[in-house]
């Protein structure tokens, strides 16, 4: 599981070895985030986001327990008992800001720590698995996160309901009884509520299951690094304590400080207003818009207006937008590039700075009503999208000719800080 | 395999949107009612931004006045109990008085009749109408909304409210027909629709200010506006005061943990 020079754990202290025989789970540890575990010592900032995106769970996780203390799912009461958590529940106004605006970091840190990974190929072989397993957890926050923006009972989460589950309505023949069935009635009410209750509680220990696949996973070839190349030996690595548990101690610290800006200087700022109105089955809000994060998917959604072949519009749209999603599943095998870094790829590279530029303008184009030139932005980016995934990468993986790369991580590290760069010759 | 299918869902997908791209007519409807629409006006409250933000406790008073004489007539406030008032400066004494002065639902303690009684500072603004329905009969079916978070509740907040207080006029000469208010309907251009059945509340002098502020429209609309944005969030000038400290503790420890960060791996190239 490990490389050969990884320190062993040896428990000195005779508790600690007692512990050892019987539930070894300090060695656990030690070899998985501790001294036992050997990362390569080039990472840079950007290997910061997988520990604050499991921050960021966390925090969601026991801001979450201690509303769920005083929150009640029931559509008579469950927008009056938020607001009794903001007015009397002592900090509870703190601790339903951090929840809220938690959300809205845990996608802020998971979105980088995607692109991360698109940027430095790290869903390619032998981490196939991990990206896997991080598409499920992604897929799984969304889900999460859609639920938990239902409980407080606003128009927006009645009416984002009302949408999203109606995605399912698009399906021929079984569309409505599915839909029926997952609201638990023909709109969104407490049943819905109830249910919804139940497992935006659940899913989020799901997600934790899965991390810890996901990093299970990640242990087995280690962790990539901006170069892509595979560590080689004992001089490529360094512990990851304490070298990576102090990096990402102060990481947590910078993300701290965004998250208590947003927290407590402008908790509102990512919201909708009309979440502050309750729920009104019989008054649509003018402009229905899903949280910030799923503005990309929600614009591909929107984007289709033409019905094409036997299928219609609408349908269009839902396949799209799941299929936006379910891609990343395949994109492993889309790209046979082997070089991993984009930093060796000058035209990939070039592609993936529009793709960055592209999800930003969907999100935007998500935002705005159904009107040009807002729509027509929608549908190049949309475009763009699937032709970025589905035939531009192919075809570039294959015509690419990478840039001469470093042997080993230790020349690409002595190179960067050599007096003259050029001067170590760098061969492929 | 993964390959060549993808190619095929790419094409389908990107000709499924070229077709939707020449098939959606580039101009939109005209939206006549857009153009006599305004944007909100600034209103500036002590309470605003984050740099020494407090309560205007006099503002704050004078705004309640405004509520209990003229608005409560037909808004409710269902978030806020008497025994937050201790926020705007009362004394226990004056809010106790103040509740009094409110007669909230009961029932009689002999019969088990609906009845009422003195307000208690426990007690919540009591509602003007019994129910939905009475408040739509007695406002030409229009329901006034409670306005414990309206400050929070409507895009531009504060700014919209206090624009929206101030702004009834005449109905422009250029205006189309279809635009024109109806009966019962009063003309607003900060209003989505333009125009809304809520008439013109405020009125010069409608209130007498203990203070001796005078009570111009603008000033009472100014005065309920702060108001409302405390009871859509009466902690939040605390949350400011707050984040100050947590921010600062956090800045401090994010020093430490750089500075350590440095030093250990000062030995290390990477």
């Amino acid at each position: 599981m490990s490389f050969p020079w990884a320190k062993p754990y040896e428990p000195t202290h005779p508790l600690m070895k007692w512990m050892d025989e019987k539930l070894p789970i300090p060695r656990l540890v030690y070899n998985a985030t501790g001294p036992g575990y050997p990362v390569p010592r080039n990472l840079n900032y950007f290997w910061n986001f997988g520990v604050l995106a499991g921050a960021a769970l966390m925090i969601q996780i026991i801001t979450g327990i201690v509303l769920a203390m005083h929150y009640a799912a029931n559509v008579g009461v469950a927008f009056n008992s938020v607001e009794h958590i903001m007015r009397d529940v002592n900090a509870g106004w703190f601790i339903r800001y951090a929840h809220m605006n938690g959300a809205s970091m845990f996608f802020i840190v998971v979105y980088l720590h995607i692109f991360r990974g698109l940027y430095y190929g790290s869903y390619k072989a032998p981490r196939e698995m991990v990206w896997l397993l991080g598409v499920v957890i992604f897929l799984l926050m969304m889900a999460t996160a859609f639920m938990g923006y239902v409980l407080p009972w606003g128009q927006m989460s009645f009416w984002g309901a009302q949408v999203i589950t109606g995605f399912f309505s698009a399906i021929p023949i079984v569309g409505e009884p599915v839909r029926e069935w997952l609201l638990g009635g023909f709109v969104p009410d407490n049943a819905t509520l109830n249910r919804f209750f139940s497992l935006h509680y659940l899913l989020p220990f799901v997600i934790l299951g899965v991390i810890i696949l996901h990093i299970w996973a990640l242990h087995i070839p280690g962790s990539s690094n901006p170069t892509g190349i595979e560590v080689k030996d004992e001089q490529d690595t360094v512990p990851f304590h304490p070298y990576y548990t102090a990096k990402d101690g102060f990481g947590v610290g910078v993300f701290l400080l965004v998250f208590v800006g947003l927290t407590f200087f402008s908790p509102n700022m990512l919201g909708h207003a009309d979440n502050y109105i309750p729920a009104n089955s019989l008054s649509t809000p003018a402009h229905i818009v899903p949280e910030w994060y799923f503005l990309p998917f929600y614009a591909i959604l929107k984007a289709f207006t033409f019905n094409f072949l036997w299928i219609d519009a609408k349908l269009w749209g839902v396949i799209a937008m799941f299929a936006s999603i379910a891609l990343l599943f395949f994109l492993p095998w889309l790209d046979s590039s082997p070089i991993k870094s984009s930093n060796y790829r000058p035209l990939y590279r070039i592609f993936f700075w529009i793709l960055v530029a592209d999800v930003l303008l969907l999100g935007w184009c998500g935002m705005q009503p159904a009107e040009q030139p807002w729509v027509i932005l929608s549908q190049l980016g949309a475009i763009y999208y699937f032709a970025h995934f589905l035939v531009i990468l192919p075809i570039v993986s294959r015509i690419e000719r990478p840039l001469p790369m470093p042997n080993s991580i230790t020349e690409a590290v002595l190179a960067k800080h050599a007096p003259d760069v050029k001067s170590v010759s760098a061969t492929a | 395999m993964v390959r060549p299918l993808g190619f095929l869902v790419g094409l389908g997908f990107i000709t499924a949107l070229v077709l939707a791209i020449f098939t959606t007519p580039l101009k939109n409807e005209p939206n006549v009612a857009y153009a006599f629409h305004k944007h909100p006006k600034h209103l500036k409250l002590a309470s605003d931004g984050i740099v020494l933000p407090h309560w205007d406790k006099a503002q704050l008073q004078r705004g309640m006045q405004v509520y209990k004489e003229v608005c409560s007539a037909c808004h409710s406030l269902n978030l806020v109990a008497f025994r937050n008032i201790a926020d705007l400066g009362y004394t226990e004494g004056q809010t106790k008085t103040f509740a009094k002065g409110f007669q909230v639902p009961s029932i009689n303690p002999d019969t088990g009749e609906p009845a009422t009684r003195d307000g208690l500072p426990s007690d919540y603004f009591p509602s003007p109408y019994a129910n939905e329905t009475a408040a739509r009969a007695a406002n030409n079916n229009a329901l006034p909304p409670d306005l414990s978070l309206i400050t929070k509740a409507r895009e531009g907040g504060k700014d919209y409210v206090y624009s929206l207080l101030t702004g009834y006029q005449n109905p422009p000469a250029n205006l189309p027909a279809e635009l024109k208010p109806g009966t019962g309907l009063h003309y607003n251009p900060y209003f989505a629709n333009l125009n809304l059945a809520m008439a013109p509340p405020l009125t010069a002098g409608q209130v007498t200010y203990a203070d001796g502020t005078k009570a111009s429209v603008d000033q009472m609309a100014k005065d309920v506006t702060a108001f409302l944005v405390w009871t859509a969030e009466p902690k939040l000038i605390k949350r400011i005061q707050v984040g100050y400290a947590v921010f600062f503790f956090l800045l401090i420890f994010t020093v430490l943990t750089y500075l350590s960060y440095r030093n250990i791996w000062a030995d290390k190239k990477h």
